[in-house]
């Protein structure tokens, strides 16, 4: 089918609503990137649109040096490795059991798994059992909490129902046990399944600040996004006063305003996450298909 | 009479025998979905005691439903109640009109455009990774007094005098919500549509084109109405959704203090009354409970519904 002169400047049109729409969704970012390389004294004055004008890099350097801030960055990489870890072997371990069609359990078990998913106590509550089972101002409240995700073992036991069952059998004519079929043949073939799981845990639990905010509000398990948080209370809090960290020491005073430094500590918090970003995205259309389907 | 009733327990019993080592890795499971998410729900009856978290379950006082008619008549319950309403609403429809126009025209981008398309769909998802802080943290930057570029844009085309402070104006508030909902998932909502659309026999659209229908015509006549079912199923599910009209946007960006008034919603209400004063525990389970009860019915509501519409308009 040709085009007509109309339908041609239709496109151009259509293009130029993307190329702004294209502009909104980057350009907050882009000019936080450029506030963060930009001296924090410099950046007051304003009109900071496309480039740094003093190019510094002392905004980065002054969250790594700055104790709890390394802190809370270090406590957010570990809690998202280690549930990420935990949550990909355990989801994926129910999902393989799940999947024999003939487990005596399995209906049981998937219902009783299946609810979890409605089900909400709610917050207080749930903040009464963590403090119950010593959960509170806790590392592990980052982790147990999080080990296995139901809508995670659905996505994952339907892979597991798209393979060649000769695979399992195979394994099982040979005297394999459960746990050594699970890791040696199921789980390098879910690998692609599996690793879109563990790039959805990863983000959600690099993204999360309110289990710290109330589970776990002692300084030394404050996480990166949490400290954010603080800073951005602050800033907007105009006259309160600011993160001691900022406001004490004097030689930083003039050095770092609290926008400069939030502008680093957002890019450090979006840096892995756009790192991450293509892989998530070859996957998440089947995922998220997936999803309204269930 | 006694071995035929035991005989398919027995089978039962082989069968599990069979299957032991998928028992055994099924109990660790089992306790484990109990403890965190079964057990909780215990904590419910704190709902309808006079909690004191120092007693033990068996010395404490019940009230029976006080809470709850104390949460009916309290002077804020009316204002949260607008507000979580409000912001839902709000939310539903300009979430799903942007991104049904937006699948829309992105399904116009074809032949030599079809790689500036794919750039486009990959920057619009990007937003929805970010955490709430993060994008909270955009928002207060585009819209600040000092330096915030809209308020900049505005003056230098002339459409406004003086720089608004959006941050601390209430009549703001919810659309500030809205439109950076609409930022954050426009573009992932989307996908769902750009599937539905897919699905359209291209036939239709060869024929509209005889019938003399132009791009546009084909847009609303052809597209719109092929994925007439998928936007009736999903706005019915979502409205399933209606209280929970968020929690971490409207808690961040009402630390400022201007304008609680517009922006706690039903959860905020929750966190502060719950945690906020002493003997919040029960009134805040209550509050809790009562969000929890209502939007279950209202959800089961619309997944009947949704099922009825969507099976009617699948045949």
């Amino acid at each position: 089918m040709r085009k007509s002169i109309g339908d041609k400047i239709i496109d151009w049109i259509i293009v130029f609503i993307m190329l702004l729409i294209i502009i909104v969704m980057l350009y907050p970012l882009w000019n936080t990137l450029i506030t963060s390389f930009n001296e924090a004294r410099d950046s007051i004055k304003g009109s900071l649109y496309l480039w740094p004008r003093k190019w510094t890099l002392f905004n980065y350097q002054s969250i790594f040096k700055t104790d709890k801030i390394f802190k809370a960055f270090m406590v957010s990489v570990s809690r998202t490795v280690i549930t990420t870890i935990l949550n990909v072997l355990l989801s994926g371990l129910l999902a393989y059991v799940l999947s024999f069609k003939d487990f005596v359990f399995r209906k049981f078990l998937t219902v009783f798994m299946v609810m979890t998913m409605y089900i909400n106590a709610g917050l207080i509550p749930t903040y009464f059992l963590y403090r119950s089972l010593g959960l509170i101002d806790n590392f592990l409240v980052y982790i147990l909490p999080g080990m296995v995700g139901a809508f995670n073992v659905i996505v994952i036991r339907t892979y597991i129902n798209s393979l060649p069952p000769s695979l399992v059998e195979s394994a099982k004519i040979d005297g394999a046990t459960e746990m050594r079929t699970y890791f040696s043949i199921i789980f390098p073939l879910c690998l692609p399944v599996l690793a879109t799981v563990a790039l959805w845990v990863a983000v959600g639990s690099w993204n999360s600040w309110f289990d710290s905010f109330i589970y776990a509000p002692k300084q030394e398990l404050s996480t990166l996004q949490y400290e954010m948080m603080k800073i951005l209370a602050s800033s907007m809090q105009t006259g309160v006063r600011q993160p001691d960290y900022l406001a004490s020491s004097n030689q930083t005073r003039n050095m770092v305003t609290p926008n400069s430094l939030r502008a680093a500590m957002t890019m450090v918090a979006t840096v892995p996450i756009l790192v991450v970003y293509p892989f998530l995205q070859k996957y998440f259309v089947t995922v998220n298909i997936g999803s309204v389907k269930e | 009479m006694k071995t035929e009733a035991l005989k398919p327990n027995s089978e039962f019993l082989k069968k599990a025998r069979k299957q032991r080592g998928l028992i055994l890795i099924s109990i660790p499971f089992f306790i484990y979905f109990f403890i965190f998410s079964y057990l909780p729900l215990w904590g419910l009856t704190m709902a309808f005691q006079n909690y004191k978290p120092q007693k033990s379950f068996f010395e404490q006082e019940w009230v029976g439903f006080k809470h709850f008619e104390n949460l009916f008549t309290d002077p804020d319950f009316y204002r949260i109640m607008r507000n979580t309403l409000g912001m839902s609403i709000i939310n539903l429809v300009l979430g799903f009109v942007t991104a049904i126009a937006f699948a829309l025209l992105l399904n116009e981008l074809t032949g030599p455009f079809i790689r500036f398309k794919k750039v486009v769909q990959t920057i619009s998802y990007m937003p929805h990774f970010l955490s709430w802080i993060i994008v909270c943290g955009l928002v207060s930057n585009v819209l600040a007094m000092d330096g915030g570029i809209l308020n900049e844009l505005l003056l230098a085309l002339g459409l406004i005098k003086e720089k608004i402070h959006f941050m601390g104006k209430p009549e703001y508030f919810w659309w500030i919500v809205g439109f950076t909902n609409v930022w954050k998932s426009m573009g992932w909502n989307s996908i769902i549509y750009l599937a539905a659309i897919t699905s359209i026999d291209p036939a239709l659209y060869e024929a509209a084109a005889i019938d003399g229908y132009g791009r546009f015509g084909r847009m609303i006549h052809v597209t719109l109405p092929g994925i007439k079912s998928t936007i009736i199923v999903l706005l019915i599910l979502n409205a399933g959704w209606i209280l929970n009209a968020g929690f971490e946007i409207q808690y961040i960006l009402g630390t400022n203090g201007l304008v609680l008034d517009v922006s706690e919603t039903i959860d905020i209400f929750v966190l502060k009354r719950g945690f906020g004063r002493s003997g919040g525990f029960a009134f805040g389970t209550a509050a809790g409970m009562f969000k929890t009860v209502v939007s279950a019915v209202i959800l089961l509501l619309c997944n009947k519904i949704a099922g009825w519409v969507g099976e009617d308009r699948l045949v």
